[in-house]
């Protein structure tokens, strides 16, 4: 148990340490654009990265994609280049912060867009017979457009090796999502006849056991599956753009999943990881100085 | 025996050589497997050759085409049939936020062969959103190719062409040339072929004979070609030597080689079945005044749709739909200037 809380930890560490180096070094102007953060989310991706078969498996994602690319694998020095639209960048400097792509890995800035092509995807390894999943990460904001309910359909009556993790962290740019949408997620994918769960977010054990569950039985059984994972969203939509109170910050910033993994290990191994994030940041950030 | 194919029996030979050919290859789109065979028979007999690469999929144009890219990302060779044109704005997020940025924004040797097909073209009375002619809302979009094939192309080879060169394709088919032969010319035209490095050849009609100089050049593509055809045979009658070129690729028309006629005849009108303001008509004359600016006898003519809703009453839609009656008032103009 103290194994897989150490990897959690370091990983999310990791995650965490280099989207403050990122928005440390925006403040500074030393990139244009734009930076989306998954502060507060680390263990969605660690958690969801730990269920699947990084060797073969498909994975699409979004605008909030370096936790999930992190967690991957992805060389961190070629991400960090690539968000600040250096040509030494994993995109020659094109993608930017929302447009990455590393092995089986691909993102894009158009909310629900993906769907489609995650559907694509899952297709292909269905007719490669390749025993590979595909994984596509949205958001509660994202739940608005109707590719994702065309790709709920579509799945399901294709039969696809799909899963969609929904990371709902209660707000879409500002928009607080019960603004927005009255019904439950979950039900609206079960409604497809789609294998839907919702879990807490901020617990990777949980996040990968259940994903390692799904997962498996998506493999066997060529259906889709839908997972919600109850997140918290610590800090901005991208840099300065928060509208929410103190006080609601201080309440979720209590789910932090960091402080929580932490608390889970001896001292000693908490500064060796912290330790060792610590030099892996400053060598990806090196060339960029 | 000698019968040459019709436009849509051209097109099916490449989809089915496609199959054969290329165990990657898959098509998806709504009603296309037989019995039924889509909505204008183009992919008929293949989901009975093929069952396993022939998807039906649920009215969803945007999910059907972004497959299609997710298939191309992943290695397939995919096309995708859209029943209607007018529905390409369902699919045009896909098209233009997705398979069009791929392979330049990923870098890396991303490639996306991926070739959407879809009729376009009014003259059949199917009314205000089954008439429309919308190419040219996708053209100018860096790195996606739009292409239609005249009546005077070999269908089979230009569609070929498309499936072979691997990358995000708008094809655009014509519901009036589906039924017709392909157009191999006659006592009135002659029909000549002139290749183009980027393997999509320029067709080229002519109604007098090589040693004669041409009196106007007419400039248009795929169901245009047909009331361009009529003008010819007419002006043969008429003794005005016309001189057509129905180039394939659109989107990056071959501007030398139409520049070169441009310059013979010095008359130019181009005819394009879009709405009349903002077109590939508007865009190639631009262009080519760039060249020929100082050597034409008149500015450039332009023949197309009026800028209206196109009606399902008949007459109605032949007044705002092109028409050779319009091509030839363009024609008037150039040649009495
Ligand atoms: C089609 C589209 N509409 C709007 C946007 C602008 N936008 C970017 S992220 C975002 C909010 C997305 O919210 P959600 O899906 O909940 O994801 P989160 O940002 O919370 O991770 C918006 C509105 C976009 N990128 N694409």
């Amino acid at each position: 148990m103290t194994g897989e809380s150490e990897v959690f930890f370091a990983k999310a560490l990791l995650i965490r340490s280099f989207e403050k180096e990122l928005l440390r070094r925006y403040g500074l102007g030393q990139f244009k654009g734009t930076v989306h953060t998954c502060i507060g989310q680390e263990a969605c991706a660690v958690g969801v990265m730990a269920g699947i078969d990084l060797s073969k498996d498909v994975v699409f994602s979004a605008h909030r994609a370096h936790g999930h690319m992190i967690a991957y694998g992805c060389p961190l020095d070629k991400l960090a280049a690539e968000v600040m639209g250096k040509p030494s960048g994993l995109c020659s400097g094109a993608g930017g912060t929302q447009h990455l792509h590393w092995k089986n890995f691909y993102t894009n800035g158009i909310q629900g867009g993906m769907a489609p092509s995650a559907l694509g995807a899952a297709l292909a390894e269905k007719l490669n017979n390749s025993g590979a999943i595909v994984t596509i990460f949205i958001g509660d904001g994202t739940m608005g457009q109707g590719t994702v309910y065309e790709a709920f359909n579509i799945s399901s009556t294709l039969r696809l090796p799909i899963l969609f993790v929904l990371e709902n962290n209660h707000i879409a740019q500002t928009t607080p999502t019960n603004e927005t949408h009255a019904s439950s997620f979950c039900q609206r994918a079960a409604g497809f006849g789609i294998d839907s769960r919702s879990i807490d977010g901020n617990a990777p054990e949980t996040v990968a056991q259940t994903v390692g569950e799904l997962a498996k039985q998506i493999r066997i059984s060529n259906q889709p599956a839908f997972l919600e994972l109850d997140t918290t969203r610590l800090g901005p939509h991208s840099k300065g753009d928060d509208t929410r109170s103190r006080q609601e910050l201080e309440e979720i910033a209590k789910r932090d999943p960091i402080p929580r993994l932490e608390k889970l290990l001896p001292e000693d191994q908490v500064s060796q990881i912290q330790e060792s994030v610590r030099t892996q940041i400053e060598s990806a950030f090196e060339q960029l100085n | 025996m000698s019968r040459p194919p019709t436009y849509l029996e051209g097109l099916q030979r490449a989809l089915h050589s496609h199959f054969e050919n290329e165990p990657k290859a898959v098509i998806l789109g709504e009603d296309i497997v037989d019995p039924y065979g889509g909505a204008f028979k183009v992919t008929k007999g293949l989901s009975s050759s093929f069952p396993d690469r022939v998807f039906s999929m649920p009215i969803c144009e945007s999910s059907i085409t972004g497959m299609g890219i997710g298939l191309a990302l992943r290695g397939f060779k995919p096309v995708v049939e859209l029943m209607f044109g007018d529905f390409s704005t369902l699919a045009a997020d896909q098209l233009v936020n997705h398979a069009a940025k791929f392979p330049a924004m990923y870098g890396q040797g991303v490639s996306l062969p991926l070739v959407v097909r879809t009729p376009m073209g009014g003259g059949r009375g199917y009314g205000p959103t089954h008439s429309q002619s919308l190419e040219k809302m996708f053209l100018g979009i860096p790195n996606l190719s739009v292409v239609s094939p005249s009546l005077a192309h070999d269908t089979e080879k230009v569609l070929t062409n498309a499936l072979n060169r691997e990358e995000p394709t708008l094809f655009i088919e014509s519901k009036t040339l589906y039924p017709l032969p392909i157009y191999k010319g006659n006592k009135e035209v002659s029909i000549e072929s002139l290749a183009h490095k980027d393997g999509y050849p320029i067709a080229i009609a002519r109604n007098y004979s090589p040693d004669q100089k041409p009196d106007l050049l007419i400039i248009a593509y795929g169901g245009a070609s047909l009331p361009v055809l009529e003008t010819l045979e007419h002006y043969k009658e008429e003794e005005i030597h016309c001189i057509a070129a129905f180039p394939a690729n659109l989107s990056s028309p071959p501007l030398e080689e139409l520049a070169t006629l441009g310059a013979l005849a010095r008359r130019i009108v181009i005819a394009d079945e879009g709405h009349e303001t903002f077109s590939w008509y508007s865009e190639l004359s631009h262009s080519l005044q760039q060249i020929l600016f100082g050597q034409l006898e008149a500015p450039i003519q332009h023949a197309s749709a009026t800028c209206e809703l196109i009606p399902s009453n008949f007459e109605q839609e032949t007044e705002v739909i092109l028409s050779k009656a319009k091509i030839e008032a363009a024609a008037t103009k150039a040649l009495e200037w």
